[in-house]
């Protein structure tokens, strides 16, 4: 976002990388009119947080669909129109009061597109990724998200194919609430793991 | 390969610089370096194996020291040159200064797949044991988990083996499963009520 009266910052050097290889493959014929726009847009704006609350709020108000979800994540995700790259093989983990769910990718940056969109920076950085199959109990509290000691956390790596999207637990005082009024509760960190509703 | 990427258990980093809510790109750039990556493998057909192995080459200093996205910027320059779309000379004079790229391949190029696995070998519930195994060949069996023993607690059915695909046309296809590892088992530091699930490929596992 650039701001009025600001001077253009200089060009990095990352940047003259990227314009470098954008000119070579473009004169090449190898990158369309308008491709670099397209899927920007895509991930900007077609993919995010809002499918993966849309599932998590049709599993706390339909026992039958959560019964779907848990049995097959990747079909009853799609029951809801969602689907396709990196979320071809899902899992649904349900967080339970002794049981609390958290996904991680120590690899490299898996992360279940369809329903939560690309994945924040820190999920990707090195510490995420070295603390959590690590030290999770003291990772999650260090993030505000402290778990009992009675509680079991489960830690998924998502080393192969699966992605994994965290159920959360359905917060208490919310009876009466639609399905919208639900989903508006669930938060990305929640179906992530690293926050409890 | 033992690469900088396989990151998960190392010691030594700081806190999570955790946002609850932040633009699916910083700078445009960055959309720009995923799109090109997208261009490269298009026109070079480059599997997901070759391309997360393309990232795991890196130099671990430049590597801990890029952002996310200039990770993928080097990834898709490598491969252009590795498949013969751009040249080094080409990229570094457009630049304007020096363009680093990931180093070498390491193992050696997979003529033939051998045979897959059809049925899976193991079932929920079974123990199995990961091989201790060092290949210098892209694999998504993370060091944390080599020569530990869990149990298998799921079947995914049959995927390609990333440790062939990468690195030429052959594919093999085996079932994975996700295995549960007890983080006191894998970490021997007495922490409690803490399991680690790791999804593996048939072949990284033995019967324990």
């Amino acid at each position: 976002m650039s701001e009025h009266g600001h001077r253009p910052s200089p060009v990095s050097p990352v940047e003259q990388r990227v314009a470098a290889l954008a000119a070579l493959l473009t004169e090449r014929g190898l990158v369309p009119e308008g491709f670099v726009e397209k899927v920007t847009r895509r991930y900007e704006s077609e993919i995010g947080p809002m499918n993966g609350a849309k599932v998590v709020a049709r599993a706390w108000a339909d026992g039958g669909y959560k019964e779907r979800l848990l049995a097959d994540g990747t079909a009853a995700i799609a029951e809801l129109g969602f689907g396709g790259p990196e979320g071809d093989h899902m899992v649904a983990v349900e967080n339970t009061p002794a049981v609390h769910n958290v996904i991680v990718c120590t690899l490299c940056s898996c992360y279940p597109w369809p329903v939560l969109g690309l994945p924040p920076a820190w999920y990707k950085d090195p510490p995420y990724r070295a603390r959590m199959v690590r030290e999770p109990r003291a990772l999650l509290a260090e993030m505000g998200c402290a778990v009992p000691d009675d509680v079991e956390i489960r830690v998924w790596d998502s080393s192969a194919e699966v992605r994994y999207l965290v159920l959360p637990q359905r917060p208490a005082g919310t009876e009466g609430m639609t399905e919208t009024e639900l989903a508006g509760l669930v938060t990305r960190d929640s179906m992530i793991g690293v926050a409890r509703l | 390969m033992d690469g900088i990427h396989d990151l998960g258990g190392l010691q030594g980093f700081g806190p999570v610089a955790h946002s609850p809510a932040e633009p699916v790109f910083d700078r445009p750039w960055q959309a720009a370096a995923r799109a090109l990556l997208m261009a490269v493998a298009g026109a070079a057909d480059v599997s997901g194996g070759e391309f997360r192995h393309a990232i795991e080459r890196m130099e671990p200093g430049h590597y801990l020291t890029s952002d996310y996205y200039e990770r993928w910027l080097t990834a898709a320059a490598t491969l252009a040159v590795e498949h013969g779309l751009v040249t080094l000379a080409d990229l570094e004079a457009r630049a304007g200064g020096r363009f680093p790229l990931s180093g070498p391949v390491l193992a050696p190029p997979v003529a033939g797949a051998g045979p897959g696995v059809d049925a899976p070998r193991y079932l929920a519930g079974d123990r199995v044991r990961v091989r201790e195994w060092h290949s210098p060949a892209h694999t998504r069996c993370p060091r944390y988990v080599r020569g530990k023993a869990g149990i298998v607690v799921r079947v995914d059915g049959s995927h390609s083996v990333p440790d062939i695909e990468a690195h030429g046309t052959a594919r093999r296809y085996e079932p994975t499963y996700s295995v549960r590892f007890d983080a006191a088992d894998l970490w021997r530091d007495g922490q409690r009520g803490v399991f680690v699930h790791v999804d593996l490929w048939d072949s990284y596992l033995e019967p324990s």
